[in-house]
């Protein structure tokens, strides 16, 4: 769960607020038990966004695993296939500015989130 | 393994998460505290998560499962101390615990617990008196 | 042997006076200036012209002293609520000045004083975009501060009794507006060590799905933290909506926030009594 720190920081760093922070980071922390429970590990890049007097962080979680068959079902809140509680994908989308989610089944997931100042 | 300790007090349960939980600590919670309640014939659970930054959903389902087992064993969950931050992206993340009781505070959880407590006491006299 | 040809600063410096003279009966002209005493006008310029004699009179080079009174001037004008038109028309009223003055050192030599007139054009431009985009800012800033302003007047939390915080809601609830309303609740609960929470929405025209839906989430995050919610003022058209489109409240709710404040009391060992009169002996 180092992931947790490094968003911290960036987001810390891009001056979001305490609670914009906690959302992130929440954010960060459902889409990375994601890849690693469903998509068998993969990795993470964090990247600091300026654009005008904006700022913001953004984070993508990619693996290559299975994919996801059904996004939109995916999507819905309360749906799992795993331990969770199915609010991990919804939850992050819920949490986020940005979100979008690239799948093929058989070859991974990709799930970009941003969260603007 | 590292396992979050469990303090007795009374006829309540204290718990004080103080790090971030990994799963496999969090999954080890679950069960010492099933196990501690039955042996100790605890009436509340108090669960302080003042110190925890994030809840996720993960953090979220082991406090909803620790306070529906607790509820089978008779005895109630109140989760205490979390931070507003943690509150408004819990909300948002569609999360809001039904389950769970809450207190502002460790003080206000325990209050919460000794009057039950008191009133389950309340109803045996009670109830004995009816015959 | 004639004077070195002068370039922008020393064409400033030689005919300071006249292009002062100049650019004040153009602004005046113009009309536009009018919110300002012809004292600050003549000051403004003034210190434009000696930032003006100071740089070097490159296009690309504009000088500390310059840039900091651009930032000056945009601010001043910015908060005293000039339109772009009147802040940037004046900077390019110093065109026909300069240029003037230009004609009038150069008169012998018409190539110089063509190119020394595109340059000083050209400067001016320059200035006057820098200028524009310095105004623009601080309005946006001034915008974003009062939009920031009027979110907070607009969501007080008030403390009723101790462990007990009213928030009274006035016009429609969407999502930016809850997060400001959770945000001063849910810290107002901690500061406050408050209990109870009355949510007041005798101001609120009207409660849709989703406003409901922003209500609720405000309820679950206050519970989140040990304070239990009442929802109070629900005026009878809103009560009949809401039950129309389905949605429902699943909190304790009362009609007045006076009856949830008995309440609140109530639910935290208190009561409100008529004291039996004093009879004097």
């Amino acid at each position: 769960m180092r992931i947790r720190q490094i968003v911290r920081a960036a987001a810390l760093e891009a001056g979001l607020s305490l609670v914009d922070q906690t959302k992130i980071i929440t954010a960060a922390s459902e889409l990375a038990r994601n890849t690693l429970d469903h998509g068998g590990g993969g990795h993470a890049s964090i990247e600091r966004l300026q654009e005008g007097g904006r700022r913001g962080v953004r984070i993508v979680f990619e693996d290559t695993g299975p994919g996801i068959p059904d996004v939109d079902a995916a999507l819905r809140p309360g749906f799992t296939t795993g331990r969770g509680m199915g609010l991990g994908l919804s939850g992050a989308r819920q949490l986020s500015n940005e979100f979008s989610i690239a799948t093929e089944v058989g070859r991974g997931t990709r799930v970009t989130i941003a969260r603007w100042k | 393994m590292d396992r979050i300790p469990i303090l007795k007090i009374g006829a309540a349960l204290l718990v004080t998460i103080q790090v971030d939980l990994h799963d496999s600590v969090a999954m080890a919670l679950e069960e010492d505290l099933s196990n501690m309640i039955v042996k100790a014939g605890a009436k509340g659970v108090l669960i302080d998560i003042s110190a925890l930054e994030i809840v996720d959903s993960f953090i979220g389902r082991m406090l909803a499962n620790i306070a529906g087992v607790a509820r089978m064993l008779d005895a109630d969950t109140v989760v205490v101390g979390m931070r507003p931050a943690v509150a408004i992206t819990l909300v948002e993340l569609g999360l809001s615990l039904p389950g769970v009781k809450t207190a502002l505070n460790a003080e206000r959880g325990m209050a919460l617990i000794q009057r039950r407590v008191a009133e389950s006491g309340l109803e045996a006299d009670h109830a004995a008196g009816e015959f | 042997m004639a004077r070195q040809p002068a370039s922008l600063n020393g064409i400033v410096a030689a005919h300071e006076d006249e292009i002062l003279r100049e650019w004040q009966r153009v602004l005046s002209l113009g009309g536009t200036e009018r919110r300002l005493t012809g004292r600050e006008i003549e000051a403004q310029c003034r210190a434009v012209l000696e930032a003006l004699k100071e740089s070097s009179g490159g296009t690309e080079e504009v000088s500390d002293r310059l840039q900091d009174l651009l930032a000056e001037i945009s601010r001043n004008r910015a908060t005293q609520g000039f339109g772009v038109t009147e802040t940037v028309g004046f900077l390019l009223s110093l065109k026909r000045p300069l240029v003037d003055a230009i004609g009038r050192e150069h008169a012998k030599a018409p190539a110089i004083a063509l190119r020394e007139t595109l340059a000083s054009t050209e400067l001016v431009d320059g200035l006057a975009l820098r200028l524009m985009d310095a105004f623009v800012r601080n309005r946006e800033e001034i915008i974003i501060r009062q939009q920031q302003e009027i979110a907070e007047l607009s969501t007080p939390v008030v403390k009723l009794w101790d462990g007990i915080l009213a928030v009274p809601l006035i016009g429609t609830l969407d999502s930016s507006r809850t997060q400001v309303v959770m945000e001063n609740l849910l810290q107002a609960i901690v500061d406050q060590s408050a209990q109870m929470t009355i949510i007041d929405i005798t101001g609120v025209p009207t409660v849709d799905t989703l406003v409901a839906q922003h209500l609720l989430k405000t309820i679950a995050a206050a519970r989140l933290m040990g304070a239990d919610c009442i929802i109070s003022g629900i005026r009878p058209q809103i009560a009949q909506t809401m039950v129309h489109l389905g949605v429902e409240l699943s909190v304790v709710s009362k009609a007045t926030l006076a009856e949830a404040l008995a309440h609140a009391l109530l639910k935290t060992g208190r009561a409100v009594v008529t004291r039996r009169p004093v009879v004097e002996a």
